[in-house]
């Protein structure tokens, strides 16, 4: 099934009206990029449903990983499937209540904000199957879906910091909620681990240990606050940004993309030189979370009974954590990742 | 010329506007139906153009059914109508005084943090708390539209940039609130406020006779329908009503008329940010129960849209909220049962505000012939 958007149709109308004049934002996560499933001709075993958080299925990111996990579901266990995108707070209660309307089998919610609303209505029906994407479980028919991805932010955080030449590494979040923190800290904690090693005084700019607290824009939609952030960090000697935002990382791919090659991002979910192509190669590397898999499994644990009141847990050594790095970094800084790899997951060295 | 006849005048004109909103909010529809069509390219690359029409039918089809087809979509449309008649009225209000209100969210905000602080450090009676939270979002609103007010009246600074600005200071200023150990609710790290009392959450408006599960619209919608109540006796009642309106459509002469210009001014800012002060504190209170800094979402520069469809009278503003909260909860619908986003709803309510800009446009279109068609409310530009 192919979706249709209007984001960049609906924001140029409104500009035309001169509403919005003094707030427009640049779109350019317009395209349709979904991929092409195959159509399946057998009668639908289920009904698996979606609701996404703001950013909505083309966020080239999270939501949209997640929207993945159903297609693949759709073309391979044969479900029909359904979303609905939250456009803010307000979308979440009516946006489940619609899809319980509906009759669907199991219900998919995208996003730790979603938390609440997600017990609310698993509690209220019991007899639907219910799976969220980064909180735990919270009744006996939801099942969590979390990821120890601050085990790939660690390996991208060392990595960063090796290929730093100005000594700044930079991150930033979205919303200051665990599962956002997580990917600083482990990020952090990398950079961290690299000075010990090598002797370096590499700083972390937007994420503090000790503190707990860092930068964040505050939201996970506004490209022109990821530019911004980005423009300050690169002013104050970043030269190597981790965007922990969704698709507010890409405002700062934009911008990376104007410096001619000095600022680098480090993308954040899926392997962004794929999902944001047309920036690619401003991205040094991504740190990524297993949701296309997770919501899959999910769906699939949801139509089989099981899943209910269990949690996943994707970490490096299942493979529902990991992360990606450009072709060109040294041989050696990749033997060394390896290496580091295999002592996180043998829990040797420390990610938390 | 007998008086009679300058009645009859005068009520073919105000249909004529009447008529050409009907036929602005047609011709959005027909435009987004082409744009439907036209965004089908699978199906018309496939020649199937009478599929793509099925789907266009399927679509506005269900557009009617998610806003009123059923009790459960008819309380969302309600629940979704209160926030826009309210801030409609605000927007509507200062239009009528000549003010443009772009910072309606921003007081929304104000009020709104005022109204879930009233909700959590007290718990009930209900009769007490409700109208007391209420009324302190009313104040908060209120405080923070007199700044414009103000500004523009001992300054001369334009509400225009004024507000919008203040939208900004209102949405960091509740972000920063939001992380202060008074609000944020104790086990969350992100700014988010603790939960308002049960006593404090607006009651379900046929709850008392047991029908708020089938119909969970709640009673907001009767401050609402209050607030439009008292909007039209303000200006066809009251002596402040009168000046407000004759300060509006022009200045000089109300000046001239002993009106004092610069009161009218702070005093037309405080009431449009008191009701849009109200509309925040409904959505906390209905709605959700807690504050986040966007809880206001855009529902502030919807409701200038909503003004201008309304021509900004207490019953037009009325009924183009409803229609903006109708189109919301069948845009859901129509996202369920077919595969158009529902941003789809977002260029319908342009399309309306674009068609209702352009009187002339739609007069065209539709061949209407009538007396002069005004686009509304009119208010001062630049340097005035």
């Amino acid at each position: 099934m192919r979706k249709r958007t209007f984001k960049g149709l609906a924001i140029g109308l409104v500009a035309v009206v001169g509403l919005a004049a003094c707030g427009g934002s640049d779109d350019t996560a317009t395209e349709d990029t979904e991929a092409v499933t195959e159509e399946t001709t057998a009668e639908p075993t289920g009904l698996a449903c979606q609701v996404t958080d703001v950013g909505g299925v083309d966020d080239k990111g999270f939501n949209q990983a997640a929207y993945e996990g159903l297609l693949q579901a759709q073309s391979e266990l044969g479900v029909a499937v359904e979303y609905l995108e939250s456009q803010g707070d307000a979308d979440y209660d009516p946006n489940l209540q619609s899809f319980i309307d509906k009759g669907c089998d199991v219900i998919i919610t995208v996003g730790f904000l979603l938390a609440d609303a997600t017990k609310k209505y698993a509690e209220a029906n019991p007899d639907v199957a219910f799976a969220i994407v980064d909180s735990g479980t919270s009744a006996a028919n939801v099942q969590g879906l979390t990821f120890a991805a601050n085990e790939g932010a660690f390996l991208t955080g060392y990595m960063s910091a090796a290929m730093s030449e100005s000594g700044v590494v930079g991150t930033y979040g979205g919303i200051n909620i665990p599962p956002v923190t997580v990917w600083m800290q482990g990020f952090a904690l990398g950079v961290k681990y690299y000075n010990e090693q090598k002797g370096a005084d590499v700083k972390v700019l937007g994420w503090d240990i000790d503190k707990q607290d860092g930068t964040f824009a505050g939201n996970f939609e506004s490209l022109d606050d990821g530019r911004n952030i980005a423009k300050t960090m690169y002013d104050e000697g970043a030269d190597v940004i981790f965007t922990v935002a969704g698709p507010v990382g890409l405002g700062s791919a934009a911008f990376a993309q104007e410096t001619d090659g000095k600022l680098r991002i480090i993308g954040v979910d899926k392997d962004m030189s794929i999902s944001d192509a047309e920036n690619a190669n401003v991205y040094l590397g991504s740190a990524l979370k297993g949701v296309t898999a997770a919501v899959f499994q999910a769906v699939q644990d949801a139509l089989a009974g099981t899943g209910g009141g269990t949690d996943y847990v994707g970490t490096l050594a299942n493979g529902g954590a990991g992360y990606v790095v450009s072709q060109e970094i040294p041989a050696e800084l990749q033997a060394e990742l390896d290496e580091i790899q295999q002592g996180i997951i043998d829990g040797t060295i420390a990610t938390m | 010329m007998p008086r009679w006849f300058d009645a009859l005048g005068s009520r073919l004109n105000r249909m004529s506007s009447l008529v050409i909103t009907l036929l602005a909010v047609v011709s959005a529809l027909v435009v987004g139906a082409v744009i439907i069509i036209l965004s089908d390219v699978e199906r018309l690359g496939n020649g199937e153009i009478g599929a793509a029409f099925s789907e266009l039918a399927t679509a506005y089809s269900a557009l009617v059914r998610g806003s009123v087809g059923s009790l459960r979509a008819l309380s969302e449309t309600v629940n979704n109508s209160t926030p826009f008649i309210i801030a409609g009225v605000s927007v509507a209000l200062a239009f009528k005084t000549g003010l443009f209100n772009i910072g309606a969210t921003g007081q929304m905000l104000a009020g709104g943090l005022a109204t879930t602080w009233v909700g959590f450090v007290m718990d009930g009676p209900a009769i007490v708390q409700i109208p007391l939270a209420l009324l302190a979002g009313l104040v908060g609103g209120a405080l923070f539209g007199a700044i414009p007010g103000v500004l523009k009246a001992r300054t001369g600074a334009h509400e225009v940039i004024t507000t919008i600005m203040l939208n900004y200071i209102a949405s960091f200023t509740i972000l920063w609130a939001l992380d202060t150990q008074l609000f944020q609710r104790p086990d969350r790290s992100d700014p988010i406020s603790k939960f308002v009392s049960d006593e404090a959450m607006l009651p379900k408006v046929f709850g008392f006779i047991g029908l708020g599960e089938k119909f969970p619209a709640h009673s907001g919608i009767i401050v609402a329908l209050l607030v439009v109540a008292a909007y039209w006796w303000f200006l066809e009642r009251s002596k402040m009503g009168f000046e407000f309106q004759a300060f509006g459509q022009n200045a000089d002469a109300a000046e001239y008329a002993g009106m004092r210009a610069k009161r009218l001014t702070v005093v037309g800012m405080v009431v449009a940010g008191g009701i849009a002060g109200v509309a925040g504190g409904i959505e906390i209170l209905g709605r959700y129960g807690y504050a986040t800094q966007t809880f206001a979402g855009t529902i502030g520069f919807d409701a200038i849209a909503v003004a201008l469809l309304g021509r900004s009278t207490p019953l037009g503003t009325m009924f183009s909220a409803i229609l903006f909260g109708a189109l919301q909860s069948g845009g859901r619908e129509m996202q369920v049962e077919t595969d158009i986003n529902i941003d789809l709803i977002v260029v319908l309510r342009a399309l309306i505000v674009m068609f209702i800009a352009a009187p002339l446009l739609v007069k065209a279109i539709w061949r209407v012939k009538s007396a002069q068609v005004s686009t509304g409310q009119t208010f001062k530009g630049w340097g005035s």
